[in-house]
């Protein structure tokens, strides 16, 4: 028991292993927002949806945020699809593997899979790397087969990541960003947009969320009720036992 | 330790915690029955189908799936509407009435238009699809056929209006689908869309 | 109306008398002690979790396909598409991890009164083989979503198989009916977990109901309340028939249990990655193994105990076997168990110091068991014996031998302990 002690108050100081990767930001999304969920709608079927598709998604499913058929329709289709159709990609997965090296990835669970912070940090956070086959490279996913996307509205910016050492002398990564040129949004529009865009990937990974804590609540409340009951039901009968 | 009857509080309780696990229960249920209903991947494959007939050449049938069904969609000739007056004393139900058809289909052409009849190519005895007989077969269809379908299965018989003979198994006339002309050339198949 | 149900059911109980035999035999005049405390509630909700999954699952094979190009797809069209199909599905995933908590309370209860003990060796060998069945019920469904933990972790698993001298790669690729776990493997997981274990299952449980019928329940106090009859009736003096006081009390502690599974249900039924994985979310890549595989938490303490074991004479089968011992040496107990009181509140320091050993172990093991070895970082020096840099892998190890003492110790221990007087009559 001593020796488990000893060993683990040696292991704070024992050398992190490395890297624990790029600090991710908070995604500061509101699921209820509907301006911003139909903004991220946009944003995914015009920036997005050339290589990705979100094959588990219907169309028509997007009449949850506040959407008519008519301008689902007019809007966000652009294909000959029909509304109750899936938001499939034209892109092959053989075609994606040889333009790209990987296929992109289908993105309907990706808000499970990465999470919302994972995706609103990976999107602001790509740079220009002439080493990389597409110029482009990305803080949170080192080496990632995809270009910028977003470059149109981020604009073009440089990473330096040097190593140094903080104040109470350990080595730690700093990264030092630079803006090469600009977008067409400035910094703050940017995050603004990709917060709408990662609101909308985290809806269209569990589109029915807000239902599930709706129908949550009622569940409680129900079964507060039989339990007032049934427990006075337990304690009625047991006063025949002492 | 039991006694012989309950006494009332306990009867009430009793009571009272039943009813309310009976509606939870109930309320429980409702997700599974409910998950049985046509799925969204049902319901937009049963979803209305859009059909062009301005190529569509007199006395030729177009054949449209719609939910799972065919469709026909036939552009009627003179003879061919001709013909449903003089079959009328040989059908078992020449008005309509047991069978199934929006209320503008309600008429002695049985369409929105007398040219264009629209219905559902599934033989009301047992589901077969029926065959295309024009009135020059009469060679196989007997020398009183002025066209219409035959279905092979059994040899139930209908007309350009898709109305049952009398003497075949088929009880009914054949169904005619909801459908809108969203512009004279094309017909919305599975939807009553009004003011489209 | 009254009359008429009477006569209805005097009609039905003239020609099947069994109903109202079994109903007196098994609830309305079975006598079970009136001491009954919060442990004793799990036995009745895992009951219950064994109907939930039962009937959710019977309605996710309604639009689940078992095919490995259509599995996934499948899933999230029962997430998405079937009406209410989302609810079912949380229900079944929720339902697997809330079984196995409910599993092991109630085999904790066993350890706390002596419920193992003679005459009950065999409700806890029926027991021990409901929770090896309910494992394999668990592995085998965890492929079905076709995700990538679901593949790799089969891959490992069924590779550990692999591992057994001479008959090994040959029972993996049985198992697998393929060279790698893929749609062979999947088609016949979900026959094994839709049907043939779930009918073991219930047979296994009807088995440890009655085997627990027949001898009587036991009780926190851990006296025989058959010992003491009361001359007139002859019913124990201790005991309450089952119904109605017991129907009614599990009532509410079922009521307990399902807001504490739709709270979960409802507003976190991923459990921070622990009832559903987000490596699952992505479908199975057969050619891409994620960084960080780990089987579902209520595996993972048997998986730290594989890890800890370093390789032997070249093979990986020291591990596994330590693993499979890990959940076999439960059957043992009722004959490790020396001690002449059967409940912990009689018994000395020495069986509660080693049971507190034990369950530390089993929850740190546990937790060692979802984070790659490297969570606790390194030590600065070579530690000495158990030959290893990692402090979790260190921690694997210690806490692999503290589990295993708690057993082998035991005949040893339990003997040795001072024990309290137990009393003549059950204490509320």
């Amino acid at each position: 028991m001593r020796k488990l002690l000893f060993a683990l108050l040696f292991a704070p100081l024992a050398a992190w292993s490395a890297a624990v990767g790029y600090r991710l930001d908070r995604a500061p999304i509101d699921p209820t927002d509907l301006v911003s969920l139909q903004s991220g709608a946009q944003l995914f079927v015009n920036y997005c949806m050339n290589c990705h598709g979100a094959q588990y998604m219907r169309y028509n499913r997007l009449t949850s945020l506040g959407l008519t058929e008519a301008q689902i329709r007019d809007n966000l289709i652009f294909t000959g699809d029909k509304v109750g159709d899936t938001m499939r990609v034209a892109m092959t997965p053989k075609d994606g593997k040889a333009w790209f090296g990987v296929a992109p990835p289908d993105l309907s669970l990706v808000g499970r899979s990465r999470g919302a912070d994972w995706l609103y940090t990976y999107l602001r956070t790509f740079y220009r790397d002439p080493k990389s086959p597409t110029g482009w490279n990305n803080a949170v996913f080192p080496n990632v087969a995809m270009p910028h996307a977003l470059w149109l509205l981020q604009g073009e910016r440089a990473l330096e990541i040097a190593q140094v050492k903080d104040k109470a002398g350990h080595d730690t990564v700093e990264y030092r960003w630079r803006q090469l040129a600009p977008g067409a949004l400035s910094p703050a529009q940017y995050d603004a947009a990709v917060r709408d865009l990662v609101n909308f990937l985290m809806y269209v990974a569990e589109p029915e969320a807000r239902t599930r804590k709706t129908v949550g609540i009622v569940v409680l409340f129900v079964l507060g009720v039989l339990f007032v009951l049934a427990y006075a039901l337990k304690k009625e009968y047991w006063k025949d036992v002492k | 330790m039991s006694e012989p009857k309950m006494d009332k509080t306990r009867r009430a309780l009793v009571a009272a915690t039943a009813a309310a696990g009976a509606v939870a229960s109930a309320g429980a249920a409702v997700p599974f029955v409910w998950s049985m209903w046509p799925s969204e991947r049902a319901r937009a494959a049963g979803a209305p189908v859009e059909v062009d007939v301005s190529r569509l050449a007199p006395g030729e049938l177009m054949v449209v799936e719609w939910r799972g069904k065919p469709v026909w969609v036939i552009r009627r000739t003179k003879d061919m509407i001709d013909s449903l007056k003089m079959v009328a004393p040989r059908l078992t139900d020449p008005e309509s009435r047991a069978s199934a058809q929006p209320p503008y289909a309600k008429n002695e052409v049985r369409a929105v238009k007398p040219e264009i009849m629209v219905m559902e190519g599934v033989c009301t005895h047992l589901g077969c699809s029926p065959q295309l007989k024009p009135a020059e077969a009469k060679a196989e269809m007997g020398a009183d056929w002025v066209g219409g379908f035959y279905c092979p299965c059994h040899g139930s018989k209908f007309d350009y209006a898709g109305r049952v003979f009398k003497g075949a198994p088929a009880p009914l006339n054949l169904p005619v689908p909801p459908h809108t002309y969203l512009s004279d050339a094309v017909i919305l198949i599975g939807e009553d869309r009004k003011g489209a | 109306m009254a009359s008429r149900l009477t006569a209805l059911w005097d009609w039905f109980d003239s020609r099947m008398p069994s109903v109202a035999e079994e109903w007196r035999k098994h609830a309305a005049e079975y006598y079970a002690p009136k001491n009954f405390n919060f442990w004793y509630y799990f036995g009745s909700l895992a009951l219950l979790v064994l109907v939930i999954q039962i009937v959710s699952g019977i309605f996710l094979t309604m639009n689940y396909k078992p095919d490995a190009n259509l599995a996934f797809g499948s899933v999230e069209y029962i997430m998405r598409d079937v009406p209410g199909g989302w609810i079912i599905r949380y229900i079944h995933s929720t339902g697997a991890s809330a079984f196995f908590i409910v599993v092991y309370l109630h085999m904790f209860r066993a350890l706390l009164y002596g419920s193992h003990r003679e005459p009950r060796e065999l409700v806890w060998i029926f027991g021990v083989l409901i929770y090896l069945t309910l494992m394999a019920e668990a592995f085998f469904g965890y492929l079905l979503p076709w995700g990538q933990m679901s593949y790799w972790g089969a891959q490992v698993i069924v590779n550990l198989f692999g591992t057994i001298p001479v008959i090994g790669p040959d029972l993996a690729l049985w198992i697998r009916g393929d060279y790698v776990v893929s749609d062979a493997t999947l088609n016949r997981f979900f026959a094994l977990h839709v049907i043939a274990i779930p009918l073991v299952l219930l047979g296994l449980v009807v088995a440890h109901i009655l085997a627990l019928h027949d001898v009587g329940s036991n009780n926190p106090d851990g006296i025989e309340i058959k010992k003491k009859k009361d001359p007139v009736t002859g019913h124990p003096v201790d005991g309450i028939p089952f119904h109605p006081y017991y129907t009614v009390k599990d009532i509410v502690g079922a009521i307990v249990f399902l807001a504490i599974f739709c709270a979960v249900m409802f507003f976190a039924p991923e459990m921070g990655g622990y009832f559903l994985e987000h490596n699952n979310f992505i479908p199975a890549d057969p050619l891409k193994t994620p960084p960080h595989i780990a089987p579902v938490w209520y595996f993972t303490p048997y998986y730290s105990i594989l890890r800890a074991v370093p390789p032997m004479f070249n093979s990986q089968f020291p591990g596994v076997l330590a693993m499979g011992l890990a959940v076999l040496v439960l059957f043992f107990l009722p004959w490790l168990d020396r001690s002449p009181v059967k409940s912990i509140r009689y018994r000395g320091w020495l069986y509660r110091g080693w049971l507190a050993a034990f369950v530390v172990s089993f929850l740190v093991l546990g937790y060692l068991g979802t984070e790659p070895t490297t969570v606790w970082g390194q030590f600065g020096f070579d530690a000495f014996f158990l030959d290893t840099r990692d402090v979790a892998t260190w921690a694997a190890r210690f806490f692999t031998i503290v589990y295993f003492l708690f057993f082998i110790l035991m005949p040893w221990y339990t003997a040795r302990d001072k024990v309290k007087p137990v009393p003549e009559r059950v204490t509320m």
